[in-house]
């Protein structure tokens, strides 16, 4: 997943008499789930939303490599020092892969990373919070793979093919992290000390609300859903997306022996889902706003990175020229 | 020195040099200077500390005391690791970066190449593997030096600067010591004057084309880390590598 509150520019639906024959016969393909390629006429607001919404799926794959940096020279083992270090791998490949489904919407991958690191784009807000023990490596996989699966999932039959076939090849990937990171948690339950289970709890306990978060303000919260979904970019509403998540993952919880921080999840036998507790909006809301607790050094980061960088690529732009002038001379 | 003993020693210092060097790019998650080279970096990385598992697995076989591999790798303190001391040197500028790499990988491809025809079959089918992924990371680091040395002005200044730093460390890896020279006798190990040959054949051919300037051949050379005589920085590293390990002693399970 990775995305919160695309900004569509539509105040309200065009019904299809309003629209012009193109946006017409644009909205006639969408319907008839005709995938769009970048070579097609689209809509304005449809391109801009797509790469508002693919830009911050990369920027959160990139981003969410950070979290994960901060215990990749601290695992415990060679083996869940390999797999973590793989699963770091592929999210830079998600990013790259992300990005390049974005430049065929005409985007520049300079020019939103730039926004990034302004603060004009947003990343999904999970990875603005710190990763604080080893089961963190764990729950992250689990619950914020397992969050970011959910709605990608419904993403691969999403309306624009590029995305579409990102979202192919990114969900095997992610199911996979998801499978492990479960397994880290599984493995500290069964058979670790008393100090790892405390470990994996209290990463649930931290992690939990911020998972749900993942998933974006409520329905009646979310103005740009409506337009997102008639357009297909978006298949599923936030809170349907939520609530399958939550029935998925609630038994799995239940399966490791450890609890959510929510004292009003409870499976509800008449609707057959699992009913839970109201998220903390102020929260989601400030750490989209920039208040998080990482949300300075994740940027901060990532910016040093790329402006520290800069002579480096300099360097390789000034030695491809010259290997080009050589060719040529020869 | 027994021949058994030697092997021992080898594989420890094959595996800690991969170890710690895995160990110095994982630091650097999230701060390459472009996401391709963040994958690239992950990438030998992760070939490194894999080819470091294989490594002690072996060594772990042999010394029979009932440690494992993670054992080996976890908890032993800096004196007992036998990296190349140019391993564990810090990341500082990607010119740094790039240059040990290259000291590296060119020590490790002509290594691995000897050992693929090692007569331990054990060594020569880790080192078959190993070797394709070193050939990968030498022509990585070799462009990088030559795009570094010979781009612009600043980068090559940077890149000259990152070859004096690190000069004093490369000595180690084509100094022959009694392990070392019980290995090539063995058939084990490769014939130290022929890797020392062929490391300053590419280094100097290598740093022609990105018209950087090598160090002097009879330059002093600081050496130590194959006997656990290390530089300050390896004592952190192991820190921070081995935090869990060290704080959580009666954790078996991870």
């Amino acid at each position: 997943m990775y995305a919160q509150l695309v900004e569509t520019g539509a105040k309200r639906l065009k019904t299809l008499e309003e629209m012009s024959p193109e946006e017409r016969e644009f909205q006639e393909k969408v319907d008839a789930e005709t995938k769009i390629e970048p070579k097609n006429w689209m809509p304005e607001g449809y391109r801009k939303t797509l790469v508002r919404q693919i830009s911050q799926h990369a920027h959160s794959e990139v981003v969410g490599m950070l979290p994960e940096g901060n215990w990749v020279t601290r695992a415990p083992t060679l083996k869940r020092k390999l797999q973590l270090m793989a699963k770091i791998q592929d999210e830079a490949g998600h990013g790259l892969y992300l990005y390049s489904a974005m430049e065929t919407l005409g985007a520049d991958r300079d020019e939103e990373i730039e926004k990034l690191h302004q603060g004009k784009a947003k990343y999904s807000s999970i990875f603005n919070y710190p990763t604080l023990n080893w089961a963190d490596m764990g729950a992250v996989g689990w619950l914020v793979d397992g969050a970011a699966i959910v709605n990608q999932v419904v993403l691969q039959r999403t309306s624009y093919g590029p995305y579409s076939r990102a979202m192919v090849r990114i969900c095997k990937e992610e199911s996979f992290h998801q499978r492990q990171g479960y397994q880290i948690l599984l493995d500290m339950m069964r058979e670790g000390t008393d100090e790892q289970k405390a470990m994996v709890q209290d990463a649930i306990n931290r992690l939990w609300w911020p998972a749900l978060m993942m998933f974006g303000p409520h329905d009646d919260e979310s103005p740009n859903s409506q337009q997102s979904m008639a357009w297909k970019i978006k298949r599923k509403t936030n809170d349907e997306l939520r609530q399958m998540f939550i029935d998925q993952t609630v038994p799995q919880l239940e399966f490791l022996g450890c609890t959510a921080p929510d004292p009003d999840l409870k499976r509800n036998e008449k609707t057959g889902h699992y009913d839970f507790g109201e998220i903390n909006w102020q929260e989601f809301y400030d750490v989209l706003k920039g208040n998080g607790p990482c949300n300075r050094e994740r940027i901060n980061t990532r910016k040093k990175a790329i402006d520290e960088g800069g002579w480096v690529r300099e360097a390789a732009v000034a030695y491809a020229r010259k290997q080009k002038q050589r060719t040529q001379a020869a | 020195m027994t021949q058994a003993e030697a092997l021992q020693e080898y594989l420890l210092r094959l595996a800690d040099s991969d170890m710690i060097l895995g160990q110095r790019l994982c630091e650097l998650c999230g701060k390459a200077p472009a996401l391709e080279e963040e994958m690239a970096l992950m990438n030998v990385a992760l070939d490194l500390v894999g080819q470091a598992r294989n490594w002690y697995e072996y060594a772990a076989e042999l010394i029979d005391d009932g440690r494992d591999a993670d054992k080996l790798a976890f908890r032993r303190d800096a004196h007992h690791y036998r990296n190349l001391l140019l391993t564990e040197q810090p990341n500082e500028d990607y010119a740094v970066t790039m240059g040990r790499q290259f000291f590296f990988d060119v020590w490790h491809y002509f290594t691995l190449k000897s050992l693929t025809e090692s007569s331990d079959e054990h060594i020569a089918g880790i080192a078959a593997k190993a070797l394709k992924e070193a050939t990968y990371h030498l022509r990585r680091s070799s462009e990088w030096v030559k795009r570094l040395g010979d781009g612009t002005e600043e980068s090559h200044r940077r890149m000259q600067d990152a070859v004096d730093i690190l000069w004093r460390f490369t000595g180690e890896l084509i100094t022959p010591d009694d392990t070392d020279r019980v290995m090539a006798e063995a058939g084990i190990g490769p014939d130290p004057d022929q890797l020392a040959q062929d490391w300053r054949g590419m280094v100097k051919e290598v740093l022609t084309k990105a018209t950087l300037t090598p160090g002097a051949e009879d330059a002093w050379m600081y050496m130590g880390g194959k006997h656990g005589e290390h530089t300050e920085h390896l004592g952190f590293i192991l820190a921070e590598m081995q935090f869990l390990q060290r704080a959580y002693p009666d954790a078996t399970t991870w």
